[in-house]
């Protein structure tokens, strides 16, 4: 192997270091927010990259639907509770945020489409229609068993995360998509040429790990969030909706989903099942920061990428076997590092 | 095990004698992978599968469509709920290799003929004695490998390097290309591996440049075979790029666009049929399956995997009347008789045409295949 080979593999990996990175940090946020293991992130990216790839191509993808009926479906779960609590007040409130703001996003899709509108448009459109679909599902799917035990969630995450797949193939079709890539330029730096592709990729990714920083250190809500994690009961105590948080946290966890779509598809074919691979390998990563730390979490995913890369060039029937072995030694590590305590439940 | 399937098999024939005087038509059991990794083949193959006549030598047909989802135990399912519910007489399926050779065992036992949809040589190998009920339409793929090496021998191809699926499918590939590309005097100076789902093959087309070869060719199905492709063309790679007959779907050219101008592959003659000349045989066949496929799917919808499903009633309607006159549908002498029939078939299909015998349950020969060329978009047939 000589130099200039090294640092292509490096550059693919770090790349999808950098996409697998988001992934993870919308786990481990998923995680120690609400507790879920949230498989279905897969989707979320598929999704992205597909809805993009759909509207490149002038049509309304099935998203769209999608979203009109969660949305319903959201609504009379939200009625309902409403009704239940005896919080008339609150009900239009409520029905503008659970009804009004996805049907606004899935009209604007629906619009858009056939409108052939600038790439940044389209994106903006596609980050927004699979960004409300996290809390949607979250009202739907996870709020009415927040207090379950972790399985019991997980569980509820598998069977998401199938019900998801099946929609995928229905919405988009069985082959998969590309989108266009957002710029074709190359720089050579001495030897060595960049694609401007990957740089953005990566920029973004340390843009919005940043972002989530100065979030969760500087804002109320995400001070209320870590506290959520810290300790469910205490953060009730002091007034902070658990309801609240998970929706939160699931609506940041989509759209960091949806960023990792859009970033993915000019680098790859994406099909209605890939997100799950992606997943996976974000959850290696995640595994590596103990699902509760963010910086670990991070760098874990970099190493997934990079071993990755190299072990498809070294060995490339065994890649998926060496990037997944990888779990064994970090959870024995862990396992004998760092002290167990069960969970108060 | 053994006395269950004898107890379906009775409960079979005891509820078919019963059948039989109610209604005479004939049941056709379908199981493909509508869902799942395969559904790029299944789904065209089930859309075909709608489009056939509802009627076979004077008999009313019957089809029952169940999908597998790829899955090989959910093949080996429905084919026994087909083979016992509904006492079907032939079962057309399954699309995929893995799920056509578990199905074997289950239509020898129950007698009843299956027509595969996949390619591999193995689901009819005259050396297992339970292939003598099963059939299937698609080249195999030393056919289609012999084709790549004879087109790469004409090429001046000395050095070839290789990239397929980390499957069966790839791996099908590798030991045919090698196996024809020997006979041809060309080495495979490398291979490599990459999964359908994987987000960059960077790695393993570096490794394909470094060794240099002549051409490479790509051992991949529908749109994952893209991959490689954009990278060796990202990567300023001059050789040669083959592809397998696999990728011929029209999605396959919208996801690879410009990078696969150039590209050769081998392929059933149905795909390029206008281009054939009149004197083919096939052209009639393929016309008709395609103009009746794009009115209703679509402009330029049209794949290859159709024709197998398509090839499958050609088989049929030469069977099905010679078995009619032996027996009744929905009983054993039927089933045999309509398995005896489809052995000496000699039918013009979509891919080619069939010339069966007991050894030889596919039938296929070099008028199946043909070279295309990847010209902007379209396929163009090489002459």
């Amino acid at each position: 192997m000589d130099p200039s080979i090294a640092a292509f593999l490096t550059q693919d990996g770090v790349t999808n270091g950098a996409i697998y990175a988001l992934l993870a940090l919308a786990l481990v946020l998923v995680f120690t927010v609400t507790r879920v293991i949230w498989i279905p992130s897969g989707e979320f990216v598929a999704y992205g990259t597909l809805t993009l790839a759909g509207l490149q191509l002038g049509k309304a993808p099935g998203i769209v639907g999608l979203l009109v009926a969660v949305a319903i479906v959201a609504a009379l779960v939200e009625t309902v509770s409403t009704i239940r609590a005896r919080e008339w007040r609150r009900l239009p409130r409520r029905l503008a945020l659970w009804l009004g703001v996805p049907l606004a996003v899935a009209a604007a899709v629906w619009w858009a489409a056939p409108r052939a509108l600038p790439l940044p448009v389209q994106v903006m459109l596609t980050l927004a229609a699979v960004t409300a679909l996290g809390p949607l599902l979250y009202r739907i799917v996870y709020q009415p068993l927040a207090d379950a035990s972790v399985l019991v969630l997980l569980i509820v995450s598998v069977a998401l995360h199938f019900a998801l797949t099946g929609l995928g193939l229905w919405f988009f079709g069985a082959e998969g998509s590309r989108t266009p890539a957002f710029t074709d330029a190359s720089f050579k730096v001495g030897e060595l040429t960049f694609s401007a592709q990957s740089l953005l990729v990566v920029a973004t990714s340390m843009v919005l790990i940043g972002a989530l920083y100065l979030f969760f250190e500087h804002t109320l809500y995400g001070k209320a969030l870590r506290a959520t994690a810290v300790n469910r009961v205490g953060a009730r105590l002091v007034g902070i909706s658990p309801s609240f948080a998970g929706a939160l946290t699931f609506l940041l966890a989509a759209l960091l989903c949806a960023f990792c779509g859009v970033l993915i598809g000019p680098i790859t074919t994406v099909y209605y099942e890939s997100g799950f691979m992606i997943s996976l390998k974000g959850f290696v990563g995640a595994i590596i920061g103990g699902l509760v730390s963010y910086p670990l979490a991070a760098a874990g995913a970099l190493l997934v990428g990079l071993l990755e890369a190299f072990s498809s060039f070294w060995a490339s029937a065994f890649k998926e076997v060496i990037v997944f072995t990888l779990i064994i030694p970090v959870l024995l590590w862990r396992s004998l590092t760092t002290r167990h305590h069960d969970e108060d439940e | 095990m053994k006395h269950r399937s004898f107890t379906a098999v009775l409960a079979a024939a005891i509820l078919s004698l019963s059948a039989d005087v109610a209604f005479a038509d004939i049941t056709i059991g379908v199981t493909l992978s509508a869902t799942g990794p395969a559904a790029s083949l299944g789904i065209p193959e089930k859309n075909t599968i709608e489009l056939l006549p509802t009627s076979l030598g004077g008999e009313k047909v019957r089809y029952i469509v169940l999908d597998d989802a790829s899955d090989t135990t959910r093949a080996v399912t429905n084919t026994r709920k087909l083979i016992t519910e509904d006492k079907v007489d032939v079962i057309l399926g399954s699309t995929v290799t893995p799920n056509s050779l578990a199905m074997i065992d289950i239509v020898a036992d129950a007698e009843t003929p299956m027509i595969s949809m996949a390619a591999s040589a193995r689901i009819v190998d005259p050396a297992n004695p339970k292939t003598r009920w099963v059939f299937k339409t698609p080249q195999s793929d030393s056919l289609m490998a012999d084709a790549i090496a004879v087109s790469m021998k004409a090429n001046g191809v000395k050095t070839v390097g290789y990239i397929g699926f980390n499957d069966a499918y790839g791996e099908s590939w590798l030991g045919e290309i090698k196996r024809s590309a020997q006979t041809a005097g060309i080495n495979i100076i490398a291979d490599e591996k990459y999964n359908r789902s994987d987000a960059s093959v960077t790695g393993q087309v570096l490794k394909l440049i470094a060794a240099n070869p002549d051409a490479v060719l790509i051992g991949a199905s529908g749109t994952p075979g893209a991959t490689p492709q954009k990278e060796l063309v990202a990567r300023r790679y001059k050789g040669r790029i083959y592809q397998t007959h696999g990728v011929a779907n029209p999605d396959f050219l919208r996801v690879c666009g410009a990078d696969c101008n150039g590209t050769l592959l081998p392929i059933g003659p149905m795909l390029v049929f206008e281009q054939l000349p009149e004197s083919n045989p096939v052209k009639k066949v393929a016309a008709q399956c395609i103009t009746q496929y794009e009115a209703k799917f679509g402009k330029d919808s049209r794949t290859t995997f159709g024709g197998h499903a398509y090839d499958t009633f050609a088989l049929l309607s030469h069977a099905v009347p010679e078995a009619l006159k032996k027996a009744k549908p929905g009983t054993k002498e039927f089933r045999a008789a309509l398995r005896d029939a489809l052995e000496t078939s000699n039918v013009v299909g979509t891919h080619g045409v069939f010339v069966m015998s007991p050894q030889d349950h596919n039938g296929l020969d070099n008028r199946a295949r043909v070279m295309i060329r990847i010209d902007n978009g379209k396929w163009v047939l090489v002459k």
